[in-house]
């Protein structure tokens, strides 16, 4: 292995983290610096489509113990800018192994920087909130490196990028599901799958007019990168869809749905990563565990002229974490009911949609 | 829901002294759950015969009882105190073993006595090996084939018919005190002996073998409300097999991936809802390094010595917090002692590895069979915390106080290259040190895998 060459990531607070390189060479590399805390799922969180343009650090020290193998990618082609952890296992150890992070990062074109001290480097996240970072492979100009980290402004287009060109079917017997992917993950479309759904993966842009056409028994709409209030194209949807048809958002998908009934978002400071998040559900007092990715968050405060409902929040900082409209069969969480990675706790919200599909329950 | 009013006085049953298979882990629990009630404002009345713990400092409770562990002394002891109520599921396997004793002769029934956390009727389910079984089959978890046997012939009878090798574990022992694996017939008849004897109901469990797969366990924790969480789950670096006590262990797992994780994570959470544990509990379960394949070992209802392990690892207080379960709090209510502002309904994420080695007393008893298996030999264990799993291996390895801080000892370099071998596959308290003499000699991963049955990954590091 031909890794042990020097590489670095330079936040725009100035702060610079010398380490090793493994992956694909880098040149020069920008993105936001985020955190994951999971200990498990390395492989679904790189290949999650909602960590485009995003470097994303982990917290547990050892990634690539299990290896890579040919099942749990949540997307074919990852859009993570690069993954930062503290050791890379150079010899993974799994029956479903096929090849090891570094290899796998080589075949796809990603950069990887390992041998940092992760754990300062999220301190410094969870201080001072998460950042812009540029990886490169060279720090002889840091000066200019620096300046154009400072030129670099986020992109806005993320959504587009990961979202599929094309429609595609998924045949089965069941409900007929539309599916809208702004950055889906593959778990998601599994969830159906297993349910025997007929579901039809459409792509972020589709109106709602096209999709009252294929005539579905329920709209899903996906998790997915970026800001919220860059995807219009979602919140018209939404619009178009409210009352007709039974809507389930998860994570993108239930910003745009706050979004579109009037309600606002904002950017958290470092956001919720990983698979250990507790939610409250107001009505039942359960508490699920679950896996969440979300940098962004729908403001209490804004719903008050909505017809919105809070019906889930975080049990330790009380960020919103679920949604249901008070008229229209339409509900949504934050989090990640499919998993993949993280606890499958509230694995039955796709059962409870399915079930009000069908007429049947209408309240959890 | 908020902690009870209508229970004052609380009886604490600690767990005596420290023994072989029963180690101070136990101390470490009763005293933070007899802290935790304190706090809540309970009176508290311990019961422990060990002068030499912490627990039975003056301090710790409002009345210590420093009297033999015995029906009859707890029988005074609740006479004179007349107390609401009694925890016994902190005090390892002597506290649950006296709770059913007293149940049983109705003490509790005449003097009106509570017990607080999981019920006993629960417990007794999980301990007693046949409707355990039952349970499984019930919610479709797989177990080993199994049998329950009391006597030899009845033993002879299973064995014959499942095959060699197979486990043999007494029911109600600590540590699995009498148990062991037999490749043949005699081996078997002796075993299953002891084992009755030891058993205090004549009851043995004759298992098929899963010797070789992946030993993982599953520290959980669930409140009166149903919450349920996993505080920390944890690897054995030897496979099944060998006595987790015995075992090297590290947390969080490192060689499962994450549908591993949840599949099995799911599977302990399932149990310790079906059971209605209130309080912490600890699910051993085996995974085939090969496939999805998986059974349910064993199940502690009971906080336990690798709660006490899971505890220090992760942080995460769990006597404490299964105490002030059993008086009525819920996960969700209870600040994370911790963080000081996060709740108790979490999973930690930890950021580092820890690895225990258990710590032989060989060296001062120097005609005992240092062979290990399925009957707890460690007398202690020593605990270390690194950001990559060498750091965490060799700090454990310096805390053993075996006048080594490498992977070297002295005896071992110089034994022949065939007791080297037989010394790898049958498992010994220098397994490790075995190990790295092998590399030293030029062994391949594979030779090592091959003979002990280690992951791949961890003889690589």
């Amino acid at each position: 292995m031909n890794y042990m060459s020097n590489r670095y990531l330079i936040l725009e607070d100035g702060s610079v983290f010398q380490g090793k390189a493994f992956g694909a060479p880098v040149q020069e590399k920008f993105g936001e610096v985020v955190f994951n805390t999971g200990m498990t799922g390395y492989q679904e969180t790189l290949s999650d489509p909602s960590y485009c343009d995003q470097f994303v650090v982990m917290t547990y020290p050892l990634i690539g113990n299990y290896g890579i193998n040919r099942d749990d990618f949540e997307t074919i082609t990852p859009s993570i800018s690069g993954l930062i952890v503290k050791q890379a296992t150079e010899y993974p150890s799994n029956f479903r192994k096929e090849w090891s992070l570094n290899d796998y990062f080589k075949q796809k074109n990603i950069p990887g920087l390992s041998d940092i001290d992760t754990r300062r480097l999220v301190k410094t996240i969870r201080e001072r909130g998460t950042m812009k970072g540029v990886m490169v492979d060279s720090i002889e100009n840091l000066s200019e490196i620096e300046s154009n980290l400072n030129d670099f402004t986020y992109r806005n287009d993320q959504v587009k990028r990961v979202s599929t060109v094309k429609p595609y079917v998924v045949p089965g017997k069941g409900e007929r599901i539309v599916l809208v992917d702004f950055g889906m993950k593959h778990g998601i479309l599994k969830e159906f799958t297993e349910r025997h759904c007929h579901v039809t993966v459409v792509p972020y842009n589709t109106s709602s007019d096209e999709i009252l056409q294929l005539k579905p028994d329920g709209v899903m709409l996906s998790n997915g990168p970026g800001n919220p209030k860059d995807v219009q194209e979602g919140i018209d949807l939404v619009k178009g869809l409210m009352g007709k048809v039974p809507v389930f958002g998860i994570c993108l998908g239930h910003q745009l749905i706050a979004l579109a009934c009037g309600a606002d978002t904002h950017k958290m400071k470092f956001g919720h990563r990983g698979g250990n998040h507790p939610v409250k559900d107001l009505r039942t007092k359960e508490v699920w565990m679950t896996s969440q990715n979300h940098g962004y968050a729908v403001t209490p405060e804004s719903l008050g002229q909505t017809s919105l409902t809070i019906t889930q929040t975080a049990l330790n900082d009380g960020t919103i974490e679920g949604l249901e409209h008070e008229q229209y069969d339409m509900f949504s969480v934050q989090y990640h009911p499919e998993a993949s990675p993280g606890p499958q706790d509230s694995n039955q919200l796709f059962d409870l949609f399915l079930s009000r599909i069908n007429g049947g329950i209408i309240h959890a | 829901m908020p902690k009870r009013t209508d229970i004052n006085k609380i009886l604490v049953i600690g767990s005596g002294p420290i023994i072989i298979g029963q180690a101070a882990e136990f101390d470490y629990a009763g005293t933070q759950a007899c802290q935790a009630l304190k706090e809540e404002g309970y009176q508290v009345v311990l019961a422990n015969s060990n002068p030499a713990t912490i627990m039975t400092d003056e301090t710790m409770a409002d009345e210590i009882y420093m009297e033999p562990l015995t029906p009859e002394f707890l029988t005074k002891i609740i006479r004179k105190e007349q107390p609401d109520a009694i925890l016994p599921t902190l005090g390892g396997q002597t506290g649950l073993n006296m709770a059913m004793e007293l149940d049983r002769r109705g003490i509790l029934e005449e003097y009106q006595v509570e017990i607080l956390g999981t019920k006993l009727s629960a417990i007794e389910q999980a301990e007693d090996r046949d409707s355990f079984r039952s349970l499984m089959y019930e919610l479709n978890e797989p177990v080993p084939e199994s049998e329950i046997v009391q006597s030899i012939d009845e033993a002879l009878d299973f064995a014959n018919s499942i095959g060699y090798p197979v486990i043999i574990r007494p029911a109600y022992t600590m540590g699995g005190t009498g148990g062991g694996i037999c490749e043949t017939e005699q081996e078997l008849i002796e075993i299953v002996r002891n084992g009755l004897d030891a058993s205090p109901v004549n009851q043995c469990l004759i298992e098929k073998s899963i010797a070789g797969f992946k030993e993982i366990e599953y520290e959980v924790m669930r409140d009166g409300e149903d919450h349920a969480i996993v505080v920390c789950n944890m690897e054995n670096i030897d496979p099944v097999g060998i006595h987790t006590g015995d075992s090297i262990v590290v947390a969080p797992s490192q060689t499962l991936s994450d549908r591993e994780y949840q599949m099995l994570r799911n599977v302990s959470l399932r149990i310790i809802k079906a059971l209605q544990i209130e309080g912490g509990c600890n699910v051993q379960l085996a995974l085939d390094p090969y496939s999805f394949d998986y059974y349910v070992i064993e199940v502690n209802p009971r906080v336990s010595r690798s709660s006490a392990l899971a505890s220090k690892a992760t942080g995460y207080p769990i006597a404490r917090i299964a105490a002030k379960i059993a008086v009525g709090l819920t996960l969700d209510e209870m600040i994370n002692p911790v963080t000081g502002s996060t709740y108790s309904h979490f999973e930690p994420a930890l950021d580092y590895v820890v690895t225990k080695i258990p710590r032989w007393p060989f060296d001062k008893f120097h005609a005992a069979n240092r062979k290990l298996g399925t009957q707890m030999k460690a007398t202690g264990e020593v605990m270390g915390i690194g950001r990559t799993f060498e750091e965490s291996l060799l700090k454990s390895v310096r805390s053993l106080e075996i006048c080594t801080n490498d992977l070297y000892l002295p005896n071992v370099e110089s034994i022949s290259m065939e007791t080297l071998m037989i010394r790898l596959k049958t498992a010994d308290d220098e397994r490790l040190f075995l190990i790295a003499e092998a590399f030293r000699r030029g062994f391949t991963l594979e030779d090592v895998h091959q003979y002990t049955e280690i992951d791949l990954f961890f003889c690589i590091n």
